[in-house]
């Protein structure tokens, strides 16, 4: 069974590397992109603390979303804060020793689960039913809903269905710090798991999921609104001034 | 009620979400703009030859100058909150007029050509090449939008279909697709200094006449100063001001405002416009020209502050780009905000008890507040984050009895654009216009038949046109729409003649 632990190593070191150097890429396009322009959505903020109480907002209770649509916003609550836990829960197996916070969730991360396939299943049937949402909707859009929640089920099967052996699964990735591939267990749900995975993982820099490193770009968002106190000029409309 | 010949939407007791009808809006296209004008702006006349790679160049460029365009193309998860926040698809049900869609026109041919999905696997992710039929849609559907951001409110990410809108309409004057109305006015800013192509000597000969129709009205010498060099005040003001109603009579209310402050002001024949249309065709360029002009007016009149008359997206321009635009404003007595908007001018003043109103003076009516987008979502007031919902608010309760609300879900940040915004305030889009305004003609109503409201009160010469033209339409009466410097005017008490002295004293003293 070496040779499918071998496929998987190197798909795992390839999925790794697309989605930190494209999300990497992406961070720096967007950096490095200069803002002309005053336009934060106002009534806006008019210190740094206070954006940053508005991204926080934002990032933690999705608030501009609260106010725009409220089914929207439980489904797709559920689903971000299930997938928070779960990720929380899956970090006992790429670290050792496992710290205590992560000990203690570890319960939690199932329902976390739960929550998340829920919630996804919610955001696919507003696709289907919302005329205007399905007007929207492309082939991405279900796919990559169709992605999590098979990731969801397959991993809650491996809970309540078929167990897969969690000690070697963790010896596997733990090999692939070192790069040394261990032997991945070879359970079918396991591997159609992993294998999920490293295609949300591939597919996160060139699709919509950069919304994630998005938020944090938007100008409506994260400029303090103080032009009349400010000059806010940008270098290349500085340039024009030289003219 | 005015003819129409489209079906004039009905107002219902509560807002409904309409169900889709793609294409019921695909006939409605704005006239393109003429070579002439398109000359003026620096533009090419016509469609250029490889106008597709031009195109695609252009957007090439944009996204490289503009965050804001590249983080919301890429950005949008389609989760669908900003389907039913757009007048114009709540008007119009047209799919392509719900935000999202309107993106999606741009985003399909950025995805195309500046993602590697789009490259790849264009119909999984909907992606499409530049063709005419795509060109049509963007010039059809980025000009019914009033660049009003309601969407970008209700956005998880705070992606603003304006932001986009601009994009488009900017490649498209690159390549020679312009909107007639936006460009026709811009060239004539430049050539005469104001939207309406008013000449200096007819502009003069205008304030000589109102100053004697408030002399007869008041006895009052009020003052209508312009070119007047060394005036402390240089007011800049849309230049609907001048003659049309209701403007002109917020007009005499600044005036009365001044005479009562006892400060010197002007206004200026080269600068004799506020609205700066270059923002509605997303030139930096243009805008930038056109802010100038106000920074050159400051400097030879030798002003030490510039007040902005009511008008939305001019306040837009002032508020949060006049700095960036036309700045440093070092010259300037800074020890007030620079720009200041008038309202925040006469909320000092009443802060300070420097005015007086004799509030019965608008007993006749009943009045609700319009908040105009660019005011309310792109701009602020006062020195606290909804200064300006509330600094107007303030005002009209001062200088009248009778105030109500508009329903919560339709004001401040959350209110309907008039209908008219961005460029969009010209009788080739009439059909639009009032399908539009339903929204916000539909909350009116409300107040109407709940609290026996008889006016609404702006503070933006487009809604104050737009509103004068389209509220016929629905049954209700042109002047139902006011200013809230005429409400000011109509109550304030004016003080006689001392301060008529000084302010030309002190203006001479200055000179
Ligand atoms: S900016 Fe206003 S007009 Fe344009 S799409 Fe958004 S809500 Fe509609
Ligand atoms: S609300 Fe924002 S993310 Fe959602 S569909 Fe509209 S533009 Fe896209």
């Amino acid at each position: 069974m070496s040779f499918i632990s071998d496929i998987y190593a190197y798909l795992f070191y390839f999925a790794t590397l697309v989605l930190l150097g494209g999300v990497a890429f992406k961070i720096l396009q967007y950096a490095r992109t200069p803002a002309p322009l005053k336009i934060p959505t106002t009534p806006a903020p008019t210190t740094r603390v206070g954006v940053a109480l508005r991204m926080t907002r934002e990032v933690v209770l999705f608030e501009s979303l609260f106010r725009g649509n409220k089914w929207t916003w439980i489904f797709s609550w559920m689903f971000h804060f299930g997938l928070l836990l779960v990720t929380l829960r899956h970090l006992r197996y790429f670290i050792d020793p496992v710290p205590v916070p992560i000990q203690m969730i570890q319960p939690f991360g199932i329902y976390g689960g739960m929550a998340m396939i829920v919630g996804l299943a919610g955001l696919w049937t507003r696709r289907f039913f919302v005329d205007r949402v399905r007007y929207i909707s492309s082939r991405s859009d279900h796919l990559i809903l169709g992605l999590l929640i098979a990731i969801g089920l397959t991993g809650l099967m491996m809970r309540f269905v078929v167990h897969t052996d969690i000690i070697r699964v963790k010896e596997f990735f733990a090999g692939l710090y070192q790069f040394e591939v261990f032997v991945l267990p070879a359970d079918p749900v396991l591997l159609l798991h992993l294998l999920l995975v490293a295609l949300l993982m591939i597919i996160f820099p060139y699709s919509k999921l950069l919304h994630a490193p998005g938020l944090f770009f938007s100008p409506t968002r994260n400029q303090v609104d103080n032009p009349r106190e400010q000059r806010h000029i940008a270098p290349w409309a500085k340039r024009l001034e030289q003219e | 009620m005015a003819k129409a010949n489209f079906q004039v939407p009905e107002l219902k007791e509560y807002a409904e979400i309409p169900e889709i009808e793609p294409g019921v809006m695909a006939h409605s296209k704005t006239f393109k703009s003429k070579p002439e004008f398109q000359d003026a702006l620096g533009f090419p006349g016509e469609l250029v030859e490889d106008w597709q790679k031009k195109a695609i160049d252009k957007m090439g460029d944009l996204l490289g100058r503009y965050r804001s365009l590249r983080v919301y193309l890429d950005s949008c998860v389609k989760c669908g909150a900003c389907t039913d926040k757009c007048h114009y698809y709540l008007g119009t049900h047209d799919p392509k007029n719900m935000p999202v869609g309107r993106q999606d026109l741009l985003r399909k041919v950025y995805r195309r050509y500046f993602t590697l999905a789009g490259r790849f696997f264009p119909d999984l992710v909907g992606a499409t090449e530049l063709t005419e039929d795509v060109l049509g849609d963007w010039y059809n559907y980025f000009h019914q939008c009033s660049q009003c951001r309601r969407c970008s409110v209700f956005c998880p990410y705070g992606i603003d279909t304006a932001e986009i809108s601009m994009a488009a309409r900017e490649i498209m004057d690159h390549i020679g697709v312009g909107q007639k109305y936006c460009n026709e006015i811009i060239g004539k800013v430049y050539k005469i200094g104001n939207n309406l192509g008013l000449p200096g000597p007819a502009l003069i000969d205008t304030l000589e006449g109102l100053e004697e129709d408030v002399f007869d009205d008041t006895g009052v010498e009020v003052k209508f100063p312009v070119d007047q060099e060394g005036a402390e005040i240089l007011l800049v003001t849309p230049s609907a001001d001048f003659f049309a109603e209701p403007h002109v009579d917020g007009l005499i209310g600044y005036g009365k405002v001044f005479h009562e402050a006892g400060v010197s002001w002007t206004m200026s024949t080269y600068a004799s416009e506020a609205a700066n249309f270059g923002m509605f065709i997303g030139s930096y360029d243009n805008m930038r020209r056109v802010a100038l002009r106000i920074r050159e007016a400051a400097i030879k009149l030798g002003v030490k502050r510039i007040v902005f008359g009511e008008c939305g997206h001019a306040w837009r321009v002032a508020y949060s780009f006049l700095n960036t635009l036309a700045g440093p404003w070092d010259f300037l007595d800074q020890r007030y905000p620079i720009p200041q908007h008038i309202c925040e001018f006469t909320y000092d003043l009443i802060q300070q008890g420097k005015l007086k109103f004799d509030k019965s003076q608008n007993d006749d009516k009943v009045l609700t507040y319009h908040d105009s987008c660019n005011v309310a979502r792109a701009s602020r007031m006062g020195d606290k984050p909804g200064g300006q919902f509330d600094i107007p608010r303030a005002i009209i309760r001062e200088v009248c009895n009778h105030y109500y609300d508009m329903d919560e879900e339709t004001i401040r940040d959350r209110t309907f654009c008039c209908g008219g915004g961005g460029g969009l305030l010209t009788d080739d889009l009439m059909e639009v216009r009032v399908k539009g305004a339903q929204p916000r003609i539909e909350a009116l109503n409300h107040v109407i038949q709940e609290k026996a409201v008889t006016h609404m009160a702006a503070i933006c010469a487009i809604c104050k046109t737009q509103f004068t033209k389209v509220l016929p339409y629905y049954g209700m009466d042109m002047d139902q729409i006011v200013g809230i410097h005429q409400l000011v005017s109509n109550a304030i008490i004016l003080t006689g003649k001392e301060s008529d002295e000084q302010s030309s004293e002190s203006a001479q003293a200055t000179a």
